[in-house]
């Protein structure tokens, strides 16, 4: 097995008594994207900055390829890019200046304007970065992520603020980092996004790893939390037709559909619509979904991501 | 190969063994493009502009061309103003930039996080700081420059020892410099921005930075960054003298800012 991008055991860090960090693992591969998912405060920013070197940790060990960044930072600096949640750029230079500088602090960097072309930054290069919207800031900030020709990058909220253009550019250019065998940390609310992009996810959750592994293989580990969703007309209540589906499989009731929880067999799901049938009511809609990473990650935290 | 073909990964083989190589020379360049870039965002910030250039320099126009300082009964009469003057200015160029200036810039970078996103680039921290040292050494030679120019036009001649007003000035910038960015590392922006132009106002008017204060008043602020610097300034240039009891107090701030900037200064 290849040497991985970054790889981190029994991470701790604590703010005096608080423990931010208690005992990470995570491992990251060329051409692959983790995820790293956890509600704020989680402990995911504060991972980050251990990572790339800018803290040093309270026990464990950090690697990025072999490297202790926070020994032997002049070395890992070289080889990672790092896109801060927010932002990190002075607020009275102009983009394509803060790029130049930037790229003169590394060996190998990318041309400025191989960044600018793509991201769009040539559209408000005139301007300084107090007077940039939110999205036009971070599509700066992911430029200065990869300015150095960094081997592994950390994103953290790379979409936050986008709007759906810029971030179909965003997530198409995390795309081809991949596909160039870059290695991709992704800190993220966004659960779609994660779903889309990753390879693989950590849920982070009180400076803990509370569950870990590809996207669907988190959503489909217990089949039980399947669910059939089933559109009705005229919208109800229709109390005596939900005691009927109650009696067939666990289910909850809105006005104009009903959800049945649980792994079904098709002869439970066939009771089922015939007992809407006899009830005389309509069936709109019917949908079988698979559990989604948010639910996921209710059921383990007990508690929505956001 | 030209960059537009070149992936931005590689093996990893490619990626340590380059890694494991870092460029002697690359350490020295990053520090001075920090220097380049700290010093072109003071002189193009209008704020900084103001209280670097244009107030020192036109206090010093001020105090040499009115009859204010003789009426203050703080020259003799007949004698040339620029002897106050002209130390009156550097003194305060070096409170603005190395105190006020870097302490406001360093707050603000530290609040959006320039500081953190620096010190993951290969510059480091230690890189940072040395750019901003070089930043405010660039800045104090053009602001001596312009007020020696203004002060040689207006017909200074007076005695001006040298190596003295170096001295002053290395140990004036390392005190205030420290205390600015100990400022700047542990409060807020707003904070910080309010606080150090209220202490520069402050050192300026009432700290013996400008004048010197005569009496009780004037024992206690000889003492602080500003009276140590505003003495040894007067006693270097215009009386071609060294105040070496004004040089050790500014070496002791010196000391104690840096060692105290050191434990305290918070990158985030």
């Amino acid at each position: 097995m290849s040497q991985p991008a970054l790889s981190i055991r029994g991470l701790r860090y604590s703010y005096g008594a608080h423990q931010v960090v208690d005992g990470i693992d995570l491992r990251a591969d060329v051409g692959s994207i983790l995820a790293v998912l956890g509600p704020n405060g989680a402990g995911k920013s504060t991972t980050i900055s251990l990572a790339v070197g800018t803290r040093a940790p309270d026990a464990g060990e950090v690697r990025i390829f072999g490297l202790d960044p926070w020994r032997d930072h002049e070395r890992t600096s070289v080889l990672t890019g790092v896109m801060l949640q927010d932002g990190g750029l002075p607020m009275s230079s102009k983009p394509l200046q803060i790029l130049t500088h930037l790229a003169s602090l590394y060996p190998d960097p990318v041309p400025v304007g191989q960044l600018a072309g793509p991201l769009g930054l040539d559209d408000f290069s005139t301007r300084t970065i107090r007077r940039l919207s939110g999205g036009q800031r971070q599509r700066v900030a992911l430029a200065a992520a990869l300015i150095g020709r960094p081997r592994l990058v950390f994103l953290d909220e790379p979409c936050a603020g986008l709007d759906p253009q810029s971030r179909a550019v965003v997530h198409g250019f995390i795309r081809d980092l991949r596909a160039q065998g870059v290695a991709i940390v992704l800190t993220t609310h966004d659960l779609a996004e994660a779903e889309e992009l990753a390879d693989e996810v950590v849920v982070i959750d009180r400076g803990r790893i509370i569950a870990h592994g590809a996207p669907e293989q988190l959503r489909n580990s217990s089949p039980e939390n399947r669910r059939l969703v089933i559109g009705l007309a005229p919208p109800g209540p229709h109390p005596d037709l939900v005691a009927t589906l109650d009696a067939i499989a666990p289910t909850a009731a809105g006005d104009s559909s009903v959800v049945v929880a649980g792994g079904l067999s098709s002869a439970q799901i066939a009771a089922l619509c015939r007992a809407i049938a006899e009830a005389g009511v309509h069936i709109t809609d019917i949908q079988m979904q698979a559990q989604s990473l948010s639910d996921v990650f209710f059921e383990l935290t007990g508690r929505p991501l956001r | 190969m030209t960059g537009a073909d070149r992936p931005a990964g590689g093996t990893t083989e490619t990626a340590t063994s380059q890694a494991a190589r870092p460029a002697r020379g690359m350490r020295g360049r990053r520090v001075l493009a920090q220097t380049r870039f700290e010093t072109l965002a003071v002189l193009r910030n209008g704020e900084q502009l103001l209280l670097s250039l244009v107030l020192p320099l036109g206090l010093l126009v001020f105090l040499a061309r009115t009859p204010l300082l003789e009426a203050l009964g703080m020259i003799g009469p007949g004698a040339d103003p620029l002897t106050l003057a002209l130390p009156a200015a550097l003194s305060l160029s070096l409170a603005s930039t190395a105190f006020t200036g870097q302490a406001i810039a360093t707050a603000f970078d530290r609040r959006y996080g320039v500081l953190r996103q620096l010190a993951t680039t290969p510059l480091g921290t230690t890189g940072l700081i040395l750019g901003k040292l070089g930043a405010v050494v660039v800045v104090v030679i053009l602001q001596f420059a312009l007020a020696f120019a203004i002060a040689a036009v207006l017909g200074f001649d007076a005695a001006i020892d040298v190596p003295a007003m170096i001295l002053t000035t290395v140990l004036g910038t390392a005190a205030l410099l420290s205390l600015g960015l100990l400022l700047a590392g542990t409060l807020r922006a707003e904070a910080v921005l309010a606080g150090a132009n209220l202490v520069w106002v402050l050192m300026a008017g009432a700290g013996g930075l400008v004048l010197a204060h005569p009496g009780e008043w004037g024992t206690v602020v000889a003492y602080l960054p500003s009276g140590a610097l505003g003495d040894a300034m007067r006693a270097a240039v215009a009386s071609g003298t060294t105040d070496v009891k004004a040089l050790i107090v500014l070496l002791v701030w010196g000391l104690a800012g840096t060692l105290a900037a050191r434990r305290w200064f918070r990158f985030e």
